[in-house]
């Protein structure tokens, strides 16, 4: 009897194994569209980037406030919107250590410069030229809007427009302690 | 409760499901008592899955060993694998979002492809019956092959010479008859199985000669290639096994590859041939089906560099050129385990946009600008005091908002600019719109305006990128199944059995899993050197009638 | 002679020689009432005949393709006719090599006739010398397509010994299921002459029409019939004065010019068969029978299970993974379910099928037969009905 128990339990565990296996792949596959790269709670993925006055933004370099990012291009007519929203909340905001980095997704510094010259906007925007940022936080739409809390940590991601009071709570969100 | 255990007659305990005894090959059961031919297959040893049907895991069990279960899982694979080539997948539909394909199905191919939307058939082989139905297959094949291949290998590991003469009478090919000196006809039997290279075995007056035992495990190798093959498909979705992502890269620029963090492409070039309309070019059909030119080559020429080691996305310091390579159809870029390939292109974006600076009237030139569309400068200096800038600019316009000049794309698919002239003459400056074919003075009639004179385009190369970690686990899969299954179909068992017989004729008999007349060939041979009786064919005699059906489950 | 030309007339020849060789085959396994040893050996003699000029024809054949070949730069199986051309002289050097290891002669009867209508139906396809596009200007392709062809020759070989067994074993004086469907094979047979018959005739008059239509994506078009319209396409106007207008106007994803071919073939294969029922008063599958009555059948199930023994892994190479490096190579991704991939697991899995049930279920026989037939009716699907019906990567023309 013993010789037919273990063959019992050969064959449990070999049937169990390809079991998990198959509905592994069909979950995974099935599931495949909606996992973003990006997560809230993940490490937001440091990034180094130049603003229009050839000055360096290092994500980890405003480590202890939070980050507001937001992804943006002058043809995106919700961008534009939000954008002298942003401006307000900042003035509000930056001395409570919340920066804005506003980041243009690859157009030319002209394009940019005329854009922020027009919104008179105070926060530092950065271009980023080869797009390398935009794959690395899996932006699709815009604008696309990810808070970083003091610690690095994503806290949220927003993709599309925002109002000027959903921003202010936002960056409430994100204030260092 | 069922039988545990079949008692042969020479004494040898069986496991159930037995039908020929291991020892001496008598058969067991009424079934092959009755036949003239024995059911050769698995050796007559118990299939595992025979022997015991008591839990729900036997049974489930089971149900995946039967032979007949697994074809009919090969049945089923193969209608539903032909329903999806019924009308196009989705992939190889060119629409963007969701709502749009079930359009499209529905525009294109009326009800019938809104039924095959609905029911999914559109996207049939990622779905997940699909693919529980090949995991049913796989399962079926490891199953299946676990059941009968280790009880034929102990089969045929544990063959014994000397069989019962039942078991070789019921031998497909069978030979009896009178020989002078048995022990002389046997040693001349050997002698001559050995020249033909089969493995001889003598036990007293009992002979085996045997050949390509081997083959008989080809069938086992080649499922076990097929697991390690659908094994490396299915480790395609585990996350870092599989990249498959596609970019649009314009000439001259330098952008990061996507799904290859840290690596940034430059398209140097992109290049497109034509076979000529003369004696290579297109002729006969395509032509006459409205095709002029036929593509010769895509090609872009890249330049591929790497970040250095630790260096941050966005970050473009001192980028190391990797590799130089022209990537064109069938020759991808490889490098770290990504391929780049030509999948795409764009031809003839605007690029640059000359335009000379004149007074209306005179005609007379203060000179000439070049804004590149992809970085226009803020001012133009054209000497002699006069210059150009640019106060706006829209590369895809789309019409004016509250006076302000609106953009569609940032692509500069319909470029327009404000610009204010600065001229000796005019030294206040005149402010212009200048679009494609449109030139408006907001701010009253101008003396000069911005004559176009001509634009530069350029390409854009559309690449795919692939990694896939799973290609060495699907190439060995491949490997092992080919060597299995030409094990198992260009070579095959043969055996001979020999012996003489207590009322001394002497009793031959053969079998071979296939090709009989490649046996036959061998025994032709060995018959008339060692002068032996001739052999019968018991399955020739019943030409006409069909062979009885096998009933194993 | 140009290259080009001698290549055409090199087919042309072997195209002829196949003809005098079925003949010679005919002879070889006519005479089944002489069982005399003089009759036997009489019968030998045209068999030796019949596979010498076979093997003269399969010769020429070669030369066709080498020619061919070397005047375009690339394999000819680049095109719709190429790749028939050469399945067909495929069938015949797998005929060849069956007729070696077996020496039966009977394959023939059946084999060159096949082969014969094959090549004639890539006849019917334009034979022009076309150049390639960037993706299919790989050697994977060139192998890949030729050991598939070849493949499918030795598989086919299965369905003619198949062929042979049935219409020896099946009583076609007594009315069954069996009886009408080998009729029906018979029967799709002269389609396939029909079809080439009333190409020819067409073309022979030069006839042409053209019209303009309007396509799925409300495009205007123009395109050419060679034959009298019966299906018109949708929202189609005559360009060509004189010409028959068409009887009936087909919707967008109908191609109204093949559906045209396709029942121009059905009229004249359905005339065709009701004469030769006519004339001979018996069934095509009857006519044929004296021919196979001498065949060992335990030889055909033996040549049949052989050739599918032999043509599985040289398919799975070819056809599947010969195809997957291509694939790989030229799009990054080895597997792509494009319709001629998928027809090709099909065909696979439809044999792998075969081998289950002949080796653990015990089809032989009349089963075995059957099936080697579904399997040939398989690969002339998928080059037919797949080519030029459902467009793929593959699609040719």
């Amino acid at each position: 009897m013993d010789k037919k128990k273990k063959r019992l339990i050969t064959r449990t565990i070999i049937l169990a194994l390809l079991v998990v296996a198959i509905a592994y792949v069909v979950y995974s596959t099935a599931t495949k569209d909606k996992t973003s790269v990006l997560q809230v709670g993940d490490q937001a993925p440091n990034f180094s980037l130049i603003d229009l006055e050839g000055n360096k933004h290092v994500l980890s370099d405003y480590e202890g406030q939070g980050v507001f990012l937001n992804f943006w291009g002058t043809w995106c007519k919700p961008c534009e919107k939000e954008m002298p929203y942003m401006n307000n909340q900042y003035a509000q905001y930056k001395d409570q250590g919340v920066e804005i980095l506003a980041i243009n997704i690859a157009q030319s510094d002209f394009e940019v410069q005329k854009f922020v010259d027009q919104y008179g906007l105070d926060f530092p925007v950065v271009i980023d030229k080869t797009k390398g940022v935009r794959n690395a936080y899996n932006i699709i739409g815009l604008p696309a809007t990810i808070l970083v809390s003091p610690e690095g940590k994503v806290t949220k991601i927003v993709t599309g427009e925002l109002t000027e009071q959903q921003i202010g709570a936002m960056m409430e969100s994100i204030k260092p302690q | 409760m069922e039988k545990e255990t079949i008692t042969c007659a020479c004494g040898h305990v069986n496991p159930y499901g037995t039908k020929l005894c291991e020892k001496c090959g008598r058969p067991l059961t009424e079934e092959e008592k009755n036949t003239k031919v024995v059911d050769m297959r698995y050796d007559g040893k118990a299939i595992r899955s025979k022997t015991y049907n008591r839990s729900v895991v036997d049974k489930v069990w089971n149900f995946f060993s039967s032979v007949k279960v697994g074809i009919a899982l090969i049945i089923i694979t193969l209608l539903a694998a032909s329903v999806g080539t019924f009308l196009p997948q989705e992939f190889y539909v060119n629409v963007g979002t969701l709502g749009d394909k079930a359009a499209y199905y529905e525009n294109t191919y009326g009800t019938i492809g809104k039924i095959y939307y609905a029911l999914g058939l559109s996207d049939l082989y990622s779905s997940w019956w699909f693919q529980i139905l090949v995991g049913m297959l796989g399962i079926s094949i490891i199953v299946a092959s676990i059941d009968r291949g280790i009880p034929l290998h102990k089969s045929l590991t544990n063959q014994r010479v000397k069989r019962h003469e039942s078991f070789m009478k019921r031998q497909r090919i069978v030979a009896e008859g009178e020989v002078a000196n048995s022990e002389q006809t046997l040693a001349a039997i050997e002698k001559e199985m050995k020249a033909l290279k089969y493995n001889v075995r003598r036990d007293g007056d009992a002979l085996l000669a045997e050949k390509n035992r081997f083959s008989r495990y080809g069938p086992y190798i080649n499922h076990v290639g097929l697991i390690v093959f659908l094994v490396g498909v299915s480790l395609r979705v585990v996350p870092g096994m599989y990249v498959d992502e596609s970019m649009l890269i314009r000439e001259g620029e330098t952008i990061e590859v996507m799904g290859m963090p840290g690596y940034f492409l430059e398209n140097d070039k992109f290049i497109l041939e034509m076979h000529e309309n003369d004696e290579d070019g297109p002729s006969g059909e395509q032509v006459r089906q409205g095709v002029n030119v036929v593509a010769k080559n895509f090609q872009t020429n890249a330049k591929l560099y790497k970040q250095p080691e630790g260096a941050l996305p966005g970050d473009t310091d001192n980028l190391e050129l990797v590799k130089e390579y022209s990537i064109r159809v069938n020759h991808p870029l490889q490098h770290d385990g990504y391929s780049l390939y030509q999948m795409d292109y764009r031809l003839d974006e605007l690029y640059t946009m000359t335009f000379d600076l004149v007074n209306k009237e005179t005609e007379k030139s203060y000179g000439q600008l070049t804004v590149q569309l992809d970085n226009p400068a803020a001012t133009y200096d054209l000497g002699n005091g006069s210059s150009v800038e640019i106060l706006n600019y829209t590369p895809d316009f789309a019409g004016f908002k509250d006076g302000v000049p609106q953009t569609n794309l940032p692509v500069p698919d319909n470029p327009a600019f404000v610009f204010k002239m600065t001229t000796p003459d005019t030294p206040d400056g005149e402010t212009s719109f200048v679009a494609i074919r449109n030139t408006l003075e907001p701010l009253g009639e101008n003396q000069n305006m911005l004559k176009f004179v001509s634009a530069t385009t350029r390409n854009s190369s559309g690449l795919t990128i692939h990694k896939d970690r799973t290609i060495p686990i699907i190439v060995v899969g491949g490997i092992i199944f080919m060597i299995g299954v030409a094990i198992g179909s260009y070579w095959n068992h043969r055996r001979v059995w020999v012996q003489a017989t207590a009322e001394g004729k002497l009793l031959l008999a053969a079998h071979t899993n296939k090709n009989w007349f490649g046996i036959k060939k061998d025994l032709d041979i060995v018959i008339n050197a060692a002068q032996l009786p001739a052999y019968v064919d018991q399955l020739d005699l019943n030409d006409s009638e069909e062979k009885q059906e096998g009933d194993e489950a | 002679m140009s290259l080009i030309s001698l290549s055409g007339n090199l087919l042309f020849v072997a195209f002829l020689t196949y003809l005098i060789a079925t003949l010679f085959f005919g002879g070889a396994v006519k005479n089944s009432h002489d069982k005399s040893e003089a009759a036997e050996r009489h019968a030998n003699k045209w068999g030796k005949i019949a596979i010498i000029i076979t093997v003269i024809g399969f010769i020429a054949n070669l030369g066709y393709f080498i020619t061919r070949w070397m005047y375009t730069g690339h394999a000819p199986v680049s095109n719709m006719f190429e790749f028939t051309t050469t399945f067909g002289m495929f069938i015949v050097l797998a005929f060849i090599i069956m007729y070696f290891m077996y020496r039966a002669v009977v394959l023939g009867l059946i084999a060159l006739p096949i082969a014969v209508l094959i090549i004639g139906y890539a006849a019917m396809f334009p034979t022009d010398v076309s150049p390639l596009v960037p993706s299919l200007q790989s050697n994977w392709l060139t192998i890949h397509v030729i050991t598939a062809a070849f493949a499918q020759s030795i598989l086919a070989i299965s369905a003619v010994a198949g062929l042979v067994y049935l219409l020896k074993v099946v009583d076609v004086k007594k009315a069954s299921k069996e009886r009408t469907a080998l009729e029906s094979v018979m029967f799709f047979v002269v389609v396939v002459i029909g079809f080439v018959l009333v190409t020819l005739v067409f073309r022979g008059m030069g006839y042409e029409a053209q019209f303009t239509y309007v396509d799925k994506d409300e495009i205007q078009r123009e395109i050419t019939y060679n034959m009298p319209a019966i299906f018109g396409m949708n929202e189609s106007a005559a360009l060509t004065e004189d010409v028959m207008q068409p009887l009936i106007e087909t919707p967008p994803i109908i191609n109204a010019k093949k559906l045209t071919t396709v029942t121009w073939s059905l009229l004249v294969g359905t005339i065709l068969y009701a004469l030769l029922r006519l004339i001979s008063r018996k069934r095509v599958s009857e006519m044929l029978q004296p021919f196979v009555k001498r065949a060992n059948l335990e030889l055909m199930d033996e040549i049949g299970y052989r050739s599918v023994l032999i043509g599985f892994p040289v398919f799975t190479l070819g056809a599947l993974i010969f195809a997957m490096i291509w694939a790989q190579e030229a799009w990054g991704r080895y597997w792509g379910w494009d319709p001629k991939e998928v027809w090709a697991l099909i065909t696979w899995l439809f044999y792998a099928a075969f081998l289950h049930l002949r080796l653990s279920k015990g089809w032989e026989g009349r089963k075995s037969a059957w099936l080697a037939l579904i399997g040939f009716a398989i690969m002339i699907f998928n080059l037919v009905v797949i080519n030029l019906i459902i467009a793929g990567l593959h699609s040719y023309a």
